[in-house]
């Protein structure tokens, strides 16, 4: 399996992605952001961080820079792409992915870990998740604040394209254990043919026991197979 | 032709910026100011003489780049 990271400027989870990829033996490459095309690839990872500085909306610029057009293309031909924080805003400034994120509710940048629930294991991205469905993983964000019209929401939870759902340590789903004021408490999504997730949470950060902890492994273990 | 577009959320739409400088403003004593919303401003030069043909094109960029039309409206100026 290969995949691309895309480094915008101002990314800065870029080789966080890179090294949680290579951990789990996906041969990856970097490639810069005013690329005209992508190397052969099966997943495209855009990273988290504050591309282009979040000037005029956080993922407005990167979501109409150079190398968008082949990654688009090779999401609509089916390739895989995972957008992880600042790399969800990029795909819904693209418009891969429906809806908006707006500034947090407390209007304060959030970095802590949360729990979060995993809905949705039937996609390549979650496979493995099957047998632990509430995770913990580190949110760190401004504009994390899922908004979509009614349709677009009912849209989502009918068709099983919510993947990830904020939750407490139990998996209970309230307003409590919503950081960021997020409608459905939603985290992360998928397009209807689910070879796009976008994400708030970094699961790239937990793929030491040693360092952190390993639930977000079981993602890139899922990609893998 | 000098154009410009004004770019400002949404009525319904949480502007915590508008808020704080309305907030900061009322503590100057300015008491009969009662609503503050903050936008953007672009001033654009570009080379069309038409101003049909010149709106046209601000419109476009504002729906594809400089708002979101999500939760952003926008207005557009000819200057001259």
């Amino acid at each position: 399996m290969k995949s691309s990271v895309i480094v915008f400027p101002g990314s800065n989870c870029d080789r966080d992605v890179a090294v949680a990829l290579e951990k789990f033996k996906i041969k990856n490459e970097m490639v810069w952001h005013n690329e005209a095309s992508l190397p052969k690839s099966d997943l495209v990872v855009l990273p988290g961080g504050f591309s282009y500085g979040d000037y005029l909306r956080a993922g407005a610029i990167a979501g109409k820079s150079r190398i968008i057009n082949d990654v688009i293309k090779h999401a609509k031909n089916g390739g895989l792409v995972l957008g992880i924080c600042n790399g969800f805003q990029i795909l819904i400034e693209t418009g891969l992915l429906p809806g908006i994120l707006l500034r947090n509710k407390n209007l304060k940048f959030l970095s802590k870990n949360v729990f979060v629930k995993v809905i949705n294991t039937n996609n390549k991205f979650c496979s493995n998740y099957k047998n632990k469905k509430v995770i913990e993983l580190p949110i760190a964000h401004n504009e994390g604040n899922y908004f979509a019209d009614y349709k677009t929401l009912k849209n989502l939870e009918d068709k099983d394209l919510v993947v990830f759902k904020y939750c407490d340590m139990d998996g209970n789903i309230n307003d409590v254990s919503n950081p960021n004021g997020s409608l459905n408490n939603i985290a992360g999504i998928l397009n209807p043919e689910k070879n796009i997730l976008g994400m708030m949470p970094h699961p790239e950060r937990l793929i030491d026991p040693i360092l952190s902890g390993k639930d977000g492994s079981i993602m890139f273990q899922s990609l893998k197979k | 032709m000098k154009i410009s577009a004004i770019v400002t959320l949404k009525e319904n739409v949480l502007d915590p910026q508008g808020k704080v400088v309305n907030q900061t403003l009322k503590n100057m004593g300015y008491s009969n100011i009662t609503e503050v919303r903050q936008g953007k401003y672009f001033e654009i030069q570009l080379n069309e003489n038409n101003k049909e043909k010149a709106k046209k094109i601000i419109d476009e960029i504002c729906k594809k780049l400089l708002s979101n039309t999500i939760i952003e409206d926008y207005t557009i100026n000819i200057k001259q």
